[in-house]
C-alpha cells in the first residue's frame, strides 16, 4: 500500500510544471519512430526542414493510401474505418491506463475491449439488418439474430455491467469509476461516429469523400497560409494557429470542395447509394443517378457576372451541398482538432501515440473528422434523404390488420388532400 | 499562491481511503415527525421514518397515477431533473469544481439540448395529428436532427472556449462527467416515457417489481438474514435475495391480474387532437384477454384444477419480475460502490430517512431499459404513429406508389 501511495505522490504536477508523470508500463509518446530509409536519406538536411520533409512525406504516403483504399471499394473502406476506430479506442484508452496507473487493474482491460465488442455488434447489427434485408431474411440464423437483436446487444451489454460490478475491488473504487466512466465516453466518442461514418459511405461514396477530402484539405491549408502569411494569434489552446490560416484555409477549402465535387460528380461510382446484390453476393453502386448529380443551369448573380463573364453556368446542385459542407469543415471543423488539443494540454501528453512518424497517433490525423461525420449525417438526414419507400412497405407488413387499415385510410385521405386521388376514386 | 489544479491532482489519484470525508447529511426530518416520535428508541425510530415516507412516496405514486399519463409524463421529466441535479452537484464537490467559469450554464444548457432531441424524436411521434395542422410545427419536426445538432454543437463550441489554462483537466472531467450523467438519467427517463405510451400497465408492472423487490427483500433480510450476499453492501443476504426473488414473482403475477382487467391501464396511451387530452380507450390487445392454460401435471394436484384461466400478460410479467430480482440489484450495488468511491452517505437529502431521489431510483433505470427492449423485441412490432409520420414526409410520387403497393397487399388478405 506505501509503494502504491509513493507512486500516486509523484503524479501531482499541475498544469504549470512539465515535469513528465508516467511511470507505468504504457510507452511514453516521445521516442523517434521514423524508419531508417527516411533517417538516412535525410541526415544532410537541419532538423527544422528534416522535419518537414519527414511529415510531407508521410502526409503523401497517406493520401496515396487513402486513394488506393477509394480504389479497392466500399467493403475494404468499411473495414479500413473499423480498422481505424480500434485503433482510436486503444489509443484513448492507454491515455487513460497512464493518466490511473490503473493497467493492472482486475478485469479492466478485458472489459473495454468486451464494451467496444458489444457496441460494435449492436451498431454493425442495426446496419446490417437495414442494408442487408433481404440477404438476413433468407439464411435462417441471421433472421432470429436479427429479428432479436436489440434484445441480445442488451443481454451482452449488461453482462459486461454486471461483471464491472462484480470486480468492484475495495481500495480501487474510485479508480474503477473513473475507468468505466472514461471506456464509456470514448465509446460514445469513437463508435457511434465511426458508424455515422458507414452510414454516409453507403448513402454514396462522394459523402464520404468529400467531407474527409475537405477537412485535410482544410489542416493543409490552413496551415500553409499561416506559415507563410500568419500573424495574427486564434485561440490560445493552440498558439501555431493563426486568423490568416483560418481565414485562407476556409476559402481554399470551399473552392476545393466545389472543384472535388465537380469531377467527382460526373462517376456512377461515387454517387450512387452502396447496395448489396442478393446474386452476386457482392456490393454494387449503379443507379440512375438522382437529381442531385445532373448537370443544371444557373443564373450567376448580376455582382458575380461581370467578373465571370457568363450569365449562366452548368452545375451540379449537389456542389452547392458542398459549400455546406466545406463551411462546416473549415469553422466548426476546428474545434474538434481545439477540444483534442484541450485534451492533451490538461493530460500533459504531446500525441495521442506514436503510430505515425511526424504526425503523432491516428487520433491526432482523426480529431477534427469526428464533429464532421456527425454533422454529414445529420445533413443528409434532414436535407438530402427522405425516409426509404421499400422499407416502409416492409415495416408495414409487420403490423397488425387494424394498425395497417388505420394507416392506409389516412394515406388516403392525405392524397385525396392533395389531390392526387381525386380521379382514382374506386374500390 | 496555492495552485488550485495540484490540489486537484493530488485529491484525484489518491487511494480512496485518502480521501476526505463529506461531511454528513445534516438532518432534515420534518419538526412534526420527531415530535410524534420523540418517545421511540433511535433504532424504532430510524424505522418508522423509513415506512411512513415509504407510505408517503407511494400515495404520491397512487395519486400521480390518477390524474393520468400526463401527469405521469411531467413526474417522470421532474425526478430526471432532479437525479442529474444531484448526480453533477455530487461531480462539483468530488472537484470543488463549482466555481469553474461557465460550467453550470453548460451542464443545463446540454441537459436541455438532450431532453430537446429526445422529446422530438419520441413524443413528438404520438402528436403526429396535432403537429400537422401547425405550420411552425411542422418546420420544427422536419429539421428536428438538424436543429438538435446545431444546439448541441454551440454547447460544445462553448465549452471550447471556455477552457481556462490552469483548469484544463478539471474541465475536461466535468464535461466527462456531465455526459455520463446524461446517458444515465435522460436516456432511461425517455425509455420510461416510451414504456408509458405503450401502455400504462409497462410502466406501472416493473416499477411496484422493483420496489416490491425492495421491500420484500429488505423484510425477509430482516427476519431471515444470515449469509452476506456482496461485500460492496454488507446489509443484503442471501436470504433477502431469495425470498425478495419469489414473492416479487408472485407479487407481480397477482397485480398483473388486476390491472389487465381495466382498459385504463392496458390501452396504448394516444393523444386525441379534437379534445386536446390524452386517450386510453381501445380493444384490448390479445396479451389481455383471458385464456385457458394447461396446468403442468405438478402443479395440478396442488391447485386442484386441470386447466386456470390467466391474462398472457402474466407469463410476461414473470419475466419482468425476475429480471427486477435478479439484475435489477446490480443497479443498486452500482450504486453503493458509487457512493463508496465519492465516499457520500447518500445522494442528497431529499427525502428523510431515504436519500436523495437518486437513492430511490438507482434500481429503476435498468429496469427501463430492459422493459423497453423486452417490449421491442417480443411484444410489439414497429410503431405505426412513426410509420405514418415517415410515410408523410415522403414525395407524392413515392406515396402514390406505396399506396397502390399496400392497396394491393390488403385486397389481397381481404382486409379491404
Amino acid at each position: 500500500e506505501s509503494e502504491s501511495e509513493n507512486k500516486l505522490d509523484g503524479e501531482t504536477a499541475s498544469d504549470s510544471e512539465s515535469k513528465s508523470e508516467f511511470g507505468g508500463p504504457p510507452p511514453v509518446p516521445t521516442s523517434d519512430d521514423t524508419p531508417e530509409v527516411l533517417n538516412r536519406a535525410l541526415s544532410n538536411l537541419s532538423s527544422r526542414w528534416k522535419n518537414w520533409w519527414v511529415r510531407g512525406i508521410l502526409t503523401l504516403a497517406m493520401i496515396t493510401f487513402f486513394f488506393i483504399i477509394i480504389y479497392l471499394g466500399p467493403m475494404v473502406l468499411m473495414t479500413i474505418v473499423m480498422c481505424v476506430q480500434i485503433k482510436c479506442f486503444h489509443e484513448i484508452i492507454t491515455i487513460g491506463y497512464n493518466v490511473y496507473h490503473s493497467y493492472d487493474l482486475p478485469w479492466f482491460r478485458t472489459l473495454s475491449w468486451y464494451f467496444l465488442l458489444c457496441v460494435n455488434y449492436f451498431f454493425y447489427g442495426e446496419t446490417v439488418t437495414d442494408y442487408f434485408f433481404t440477404l438476413v431474411q433468407r439464411e435462417e440464423p441471421l433472421r432470429i439474430l436479427s429479428k432479436y437483436h436489440r434484445f441480445i446487444s442488451f443481454a451482452l451489454y449488461l453482462t459486461g455491467f454486471c461483471m464491472f460490478v462484480l470486480s468492484l475491488v475495495k481500495k480501487h473504487y474510485r479508480l474503477q469509476f473513473y475507468m468505466f466512466g472514461w471506456t464509456h465516453v470514448t465509446l460514445l466518442i469513437v463508435v457511434t461516429q465511426s458508424h455515422l461514418i458507414i452510414h454516409n459511405l453507403f448513402e454514396g461514396m462522394i459523402w464520404f469523400i468529400v467531407p474527409i477530402s475537405c477537412v485535410i484539405c482544410n489542416d493543409i491549408m490552413a496551415y500553409m497560409f499561416g506559415f507563410f502569411f500568419g500573424r495574427t494569434p486564434l485561440i490560445k489552446l493552440s498558439p501555431k494557429k493563426t486568423w490568416e490560416g483560418f481565414i485562407g484555409g476556409f476559402f481554399a477549402t470551399v473552392l476545393f470542395g466545389l472543384l472535388l465535387s465537380y469531377v467527382m460528380s460526373g462517376y456512377r461510382c461515387f454517387t450512387c447509394p452502396v447496395e448489396f446484390n442478393n446474386d452476386t453476393n457482392s456490393f454494387t453502386v449503379d443507379c440512375e443517378p438522382s437529381e442531385l448529380f445532373q448537370l443544371q443551369e444557373y443564373n450567376i448573380p448580376l455582382v458575380l457576372q461581370s467578373v465571370v463573364g457568363w450569365k449562366t453556368v452548368r452545375m451540379y446542385p449537389f456542389q452547392i451541398h458542398s459549400i455546406a459542407l466545406s463551411t462546416f469543415a473549415s469553422l466548426i471543423g476546428p474545434f474538434g482538432g481545439f477540444f483534442a488539443s484541450g485534451f492533451k494540454r490538461a493530460f500533459k501528453i504531446k500525441d495521442f501515440a506514436n503510430t505515425i512518424p511526424g504526425h503523432g497517433g491516428i487520433m491526432d490525423r482523426f480529431d477534427c473528422q469526428y464533429l464532421m461525420a456527425t454533422f454529414v449525417n445529420v445533413y443528409i438526414a434532414s436535407f438530402i434523404r427522405g425516409p426509404n419507400p421499400s422499407k416502409l412497405i416492409q415495416q408495414f407488413l409487420t403490423l397488425r390488420p387494424d394498425q395497417q387499415l388505420h394507416i392506409f385510410n389516412t394515406l388516403k385521405a392525405h392524397l385525396v388532400d392533395k389531390g392526387m386521388l381525386g380521379s382514382l376514386e374506386d374500390a | 499562491e496555492v495552485d488550485l489544479d495540484e490540489r486537484l491532482s493530488e485529491l484525484d489519484l489518491r487511494n480512496d481511503s485518502d480521501i476526505p470525508d463529506i461531511p454528513p447529511a445534516t438532518d432534515s426530518t420534518p419538526e412534526i415527525l420527531k415530535r410524534a416520535l420523540s418517545g421511540l428508541s433511535a433504532r424504532w425510530k430510524n424505522w418508522w421514518i423509513r415506512g411512513i415516507l415509504t407510505l408517503a412516496m407511494i400515495s404520491v405514486f397512487f395519486l400521480i397515477i390518477y390524474l393520468g399519463s400526463f401527469m405521469l409524463m411531467l413526474l417522470v421529466l421532474s425526478i430526471q431533473v432532479k437525479c442529474y441535479h444531484e448526480i453533477i452537484t455530487i461531480g462539483y464537490r468530488v472537484y470543488h469544481s463549482y466555481d469553474l467559469p461557465w460550467f453550470r450554464s453548460l451542464s443545463w444548457y446540454f441537459l436541455l439540448c438532450v431532453n430537446y432531441f429526445f422529446y422530438g424524436e419520441t413524443v413528438a411521434d404520438y402528436f403526429a395529428t396535432f403537429v400537422q395542422r401547425r405550420e411552425q410545427l411542422q418546420f420544427l419536426i422536419r429539421y428536428h436532427r438538424f436543429i438538435s445538432f446545431a444546439l448541441y454543437l454551440t454547447g460544445f463550441c462553448i465549452f471550447v472556449l471556455s477552457l481556462v489554462k490552469k483548469h484544463y483537466r478539471l474541465q475536461f472531467y466535468m464535461f466527462a462527467w456531465t455526459h455520463v450523467t446524461l446517458l444515465i438519467t435522460v436516456t432511461q427517463s425517455h425509455l420510461v416515457i416510451q414504456n408509458l405510451f405503450e401502455g400504462m400497465i409497462w410502466f406501472l408492472v416493473p416499477i411496484s417489481s422493483v420496489i416490491c423487490n425492495d421491500i420484500t427483500a429488505y423484510i425477509f433480510g430482516f427476519f431471515f438474514g444470515r449469509t452476506p450476499l456482496i461485500k460492496l453492501s454488507p446489509k443484503k443476504t442471501w436470504e433477502g435475495f431469495i425470498g425478495g426473488f419469489f414473492s416479487t414473482v408472485v407479487f407481480g403475477f397477482i397485480f398483473s391480474y388486476f390491472l389487465a382487467q381495466y382498459q385504463y391501464f392496458v390501452c396504448p396511451v394516444e393523444y386525441n387532437s379534437e379534445t386536446n387530452r390524452f386517450v386510453t380507450e381501445c380493444e384490448p390487445s390479445e396479451l389481455f384477454q383471458m385464456k385457458k392454460y394447461l396446468v403442468p401435471p405438478l402443479l395440478q394436484a396442488v391447485l386442484g384444477s386441470e386447466t386456470v384461466n390467466m391474462y398472457p400478460f402474466q407469463m410476461h410479467s414473470i419475466a419482468l419480475s425476475t429480471f427486477a430480482s435478479l439484475i435489477g440489484p446490480f443497479g443498486g450495488f452500482f450504486a453503493s460502490g458509487f457512493k463508496r468511491a465519492f465516499k457520500i452517505k447518500d445522494f442528497a437529502d431529499t427525502i428523510p430517512g431515504h436519500g436523495g431521489i437518486m437513492d430511490r431510483f438507482d434500481c429503476q433505470y435498468l429496469m427501463a431499459t430492459f422493459v423497453h427492449v423486452y417490449i421491442t423485441s417480443f411484444i410489439r412490432g414497429p410503431n405505426p404513429s412513426k410509420l405514418l409520420k415517415q410515410l408523410l414526409i415522403l414525395q407524392p410520387e413515392q406515396q402514390l406508389s406505396v399506396y397502390k403497393a399496400l392497396k394491393s397487399h390488403l385486397i389481397g388478405k381481404g382486409i379491404l
